[in-house]
This record gives C-alpha cells, structure tokens and sequence, in this order.
C-alpha cells in the first residue's frame, strides 16, 4: 500500500509539473466539443448529452490509450529494471502508474463536462458523477493495456501504432454520431468493441435512464474490459521474471 | 551469499549462459570477466531475478531465486549496465522513490538519500539531473540507487566502463570501502582487468556462456605462467578483454 502511494504520488508530481501535457492529451475531444459540438447540437441527431459520453470515450482512448508512451522513456533509460529489481509486486507496479493515468483523465474529463455544460449540456448531476466514475473504470483498463502494448511492441512502434489504432476504435464505439444510424454490418463490427457499450451506458447516465440495460451493459464491459487490463499488464511486467 | 548450479538461458536460437556453476562467499568481492557478448549481465539479470533463466537453480542472499524472488529482491542491490535514472527527474526524487519502495518512510528515506549521496562524494545534488553531471558522477549514483535499503549484496554490472582513469579508481575506492566498513558482498563485471586484480579477491573468466577459469588474481597468474591478469584472459578466451567493448 505504501508502495502504491508513492508511486502514484511520484507519478502525479510529474504529471502535474507538465502541465502541457495534461491538456495536451484532452485536446482531441475539446476540439471536437467545441468545433463539432455545435454542429452536432443542431442536427437533429441529437443533443450534447448524446455527443458528450461520447467525447468522454474518445478521451479515454486517447488520453489513458497513450499512457504507454512514458514507459517507452522508462525502459529505455533503465528506470522499470530499476523498478522491477525492488520487492514491490508487479501489479503494484502498474497500478502505480494506471491510479495516475486515471486522475488525469477524471480531472480531463471534469474541465470537458464544465465546458460543455458552458456550451448548452443539461444533465442530471447524479448521471454526470456516476459517468465520470464509469469513464474512470474504462481508464484503468485502457491504461493498462496501452502500457502492456508499449511492453510488448518494439519501442519506435508505439506511438504511431497506437495513435492509428484509436481511430477505429472511436469511430466504432459511436462515439461521434449514435450507432442506431448505422448500417447492420458496421453495427454488427460495433457490437464487437467494448467501447460501444461504454458509449450507451454512458448516454443512459447522461439521460437519466438509470435502470436501464444499456446502463448495465455499459457496466459490466468496463469493469471486465478494467479487469482484463490490468491482468494483461501486469502479466507483461513479469515477463521474464525469475 | 550466491549458490548457482547450472544456470542457462537461451533467446531463441542464441544460447547467451551455457551451464554455469557459482559459488560466492559473504563479504568477498568477485570480479566476472569476459569479452563482450559472453554473457555477463545475462547472467547477472538471472541472479538479480530480472531474467528467467532456461534451467537452473541458484539461492541469491539466502532466498531461493525460483522460489522466493521478493526475498532475493529486498536483499539485493543492482546496478544495471546501462544506469536507472531518466535524464529528466531530479534525482532526489527517484532516489527517494526507490528508498520508500523498499518500504522506508519518507522522512527515512530522505536521509537516507542525503547520508548516502554525502557518503559517495554527491552532497546536494538531490535537485539536479543527471544531464549536468559527468560520468563519474553518474555512475555514483547508480550505486546509491542500489544502496538504498542497505542490501548484503551488490551486483555492478560494468560500473566503470566509459569513465576516465581517475573516476574509474575513485569508484573502486567507493567500492573498497563499503566491503571494509559494511561487510558488503560485491559481484561485478569489468573490462579493466588490472582493476580487477587490484580490487576483487576472486575473479571468474566467462566466455561464450561458459566460465572458463576462475581463482584469486595470483593463482591464475601462476596457474598460467603469465604476468598480468590480461594475459591469463588472452590465454583462456583468445582475446583481448576490450576487444569489441563500448569505449
Ligand atoms: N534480450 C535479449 N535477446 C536476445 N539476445 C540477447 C538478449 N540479451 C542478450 N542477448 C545475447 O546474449 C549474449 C550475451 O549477452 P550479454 O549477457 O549482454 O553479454 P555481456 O554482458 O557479457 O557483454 C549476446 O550474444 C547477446 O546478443
Ligand atoms: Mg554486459
């Protein structure tokens, strides 16, 4: 436990002293607020609580999705050997890093939910609360795997792999425009991402619609998706582990 | 302190260990030796439990290294050949990281972190980074990173490669001292062969996975019939110990 708080402590402190950086990865989903939302807004497809869980997906994606880039730097300099030579248990390890990656992204997802609400979003503040709990869970999955990606690809792929593989994700998850407009093949090819599910689960919240199965659904993927993660994650910090 | 029976490891087709006995004493210094690519942090990342080996069995500072790994952990200290630190954190930072990693509180852990930089000629340098500082310097605080949580045993992993003649005997004398005054166990690898004659009690030979030869400095001499430790090694691999290594 003591090794878990320093850790993330440590990481906070260094994420905080970069400012740049904590914005740097909202900037997709704020551009696509504050350009796209307006369009969004007025086209009768629906209104910022649709496109709103939406962009919290997207930044789930993109903000927890490249956390793996700092353990690039890490390995390269010898810092994770130095890491994993410690007694400290390899999940502790991870998690270190992810409990950082995720209060990043809850307070990413904070300034989004104000400014949209800035820009016209109505919702009711218990939906708001409970999505950024749920968007959260996402981010411990999301975050692990990209750090398990970054620990198993070769260093110079990383960035560039992972940057291109989101975009499809995003596209598929329906985050941008409901997948209730799509055809059933891409629905069908939809169906098959977690991201999907957080969507819907996360415009139930947004709708009130607490009781509903897409709310359940919404539920239970992230938390499978976080499990999943984290196990895969700590699996590639043991790698050749004695 | 190390017991090691047959300790290999393969990468694929690359058979980097190939059946290695150790046997290290508490409180030696044991210089491992070999051309590059021989198989010494190979090694050394096996007994540190950062590498599975293929087959084996080794107990590390009284813990099995299969069967307790954490135990070997929090006994041991390394210094990997390459360094630990980020060229972007402050170093007190990380070193106070590592320290509260080995279970120290914080406030232990800070003095731990000054006692030891005081220790090893680094006073105040908590808030730099490596980027201003020189080899020497560098590789001194490598070893206060593996100090922290005051092991029984240290592995050093090349700490002297690429320093200039007068840091490199400044670092032996740092390493000297902590056997005399702590009881330190140390195991390193070095392509300074006069160094290590001068500084280990024992030294193994290793090449192409194998150790080859292993004794005290003069037994090997004498056993060779040759004058210096450089020519023992010429003697047992073919080689020239730096031949091939990083300046
Ligand atoms: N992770 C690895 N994957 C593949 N081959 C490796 C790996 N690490 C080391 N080797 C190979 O194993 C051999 C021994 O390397 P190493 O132990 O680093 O030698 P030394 O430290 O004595 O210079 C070399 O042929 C090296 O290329
Ligand atoms: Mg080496």
């Amino acid at each position: 436990m003591t090794a878990l708080a320093a850790l993330t402590g440590h990481y906070l402190r260094a994420s905080f002293g970069n400012r740049f950086s904590l914005v740097f990865g909202a900037i997709q989903p704020f551009l696509y607020l504050v350009l796209f939302g307006p369009l969004f807004d007025r086209s009768g497809v629906g209104s910022w609580a649709v496109l709103v869980p939406g962009l919290l997906v997207q930044l789930g994606l993109t903000s927890a999705g490249m956390a793996g880039f700092t353990i690039v730097f890490d390995q390269r300099f010898g810092v994770l050997e130095r890491l994993r030579v410690t007694p400290v248990s390899r999940v502790t390890l991870l998690l270190g890093r992810v409990l950082r990656d995720s209060v990043v992204l809850l307070i990413q997802a904070v300034l989004i939910v104000v400014a949209a609400w800035a820009l016209g979003l109505r919702a009711p503040l218990a939906g708001v609360l409970a999505a950024l709990l749920l968007i959260t869970v996402l981010s411990v999955g999301m975050a692990s795997l990209s750090y398990a990606a970054a620990l198993t690809m070769r260093q110079e792929l990383f960035a560039p792999v992972m940057s291109t593989v989101v975009i499809p994700l995003m596209l598929l998850s329906g985050a941008l425009l409901p997948m209730s407009l799509a055809p059933a093949w891409l629905d069908v090819v939809s169906r098959l991402t977690p991201f999907r599910y957080a969507v819907e689960g996360l415009r139930a919240l947004f709708a009130g619609s607490y009781a509903s199965s897409a709310l359940l659904w919404g539920v239970v993927v992230s938390l499978v998706f976080a499990i999943v993660g984290v196990a895969l994650g700590t699996s590639r910090f043991q790698r050749e582990n004695a | 302190m190390i017991h090691a029976r047959g300790l290999t490891k393969t990468f694929g087709p690359v058979e980097a260990v190939r059946g290695i006995d150790l046997d290290v004493s508490a409180g030696e210094i044991v210089g491992f030796l070999g051309p590059n690519g021989a198989g010494k942090t190979t090694t050394l990342r096996m007994l540190t439990t950062l590498l599975r080996p293929t087959s084996g069995t080794a107990t590390v500072a009284g813990a099995d290294l299969f069967a307790d790994p954490a135990g070997v952990r929090r006994r041991i200290g390394y210094v990997a050949q390459g360094g630990a630190f980020a060229p972007f954190s402050p170093v007190g930072e990380e070193l106070v990281l590592q320290a509260r990693l080995y279970g120290l509180t914080r406030e232990e852990a800070r003095e731990r972190v000054t006692a030891l930089l005081a220790g090893l000629d680094l006073p105040g340098v908590e808030e730099r980074t490596t980027v201003t500082m020189s080899g020497g310097q560098k590789r001194r605080l490598d070893i206060a990173m593996g100090l922290l949580h005051r092991p029984e045993l240290l592995f050093l992993d090349e700490p002297t490669t690429g320093l200039d003649p007068q840091s490199r005997a400044n670092l032996w004398d740092h390493v000297r001292r902590l056997r005399e005054r702590d009881g330190l166990t140390v195991f390193l690898t070095t392509h300074y062969l006069e160094e290590a004659d001068a500084l280990c009690d024992r030294v193994l030979i290793i090449d192409h996975g194998r150790i080859v030869a292993g004794g005290t400095p003069d037994e090997l001499k004498s056993e060779h019939g040759a004058r210096t430790l450089d020519d023992v090694f010429l003697a047992v691999t073919g080689r020239e110990p730096r031949e091939g290594a990083a300046a």
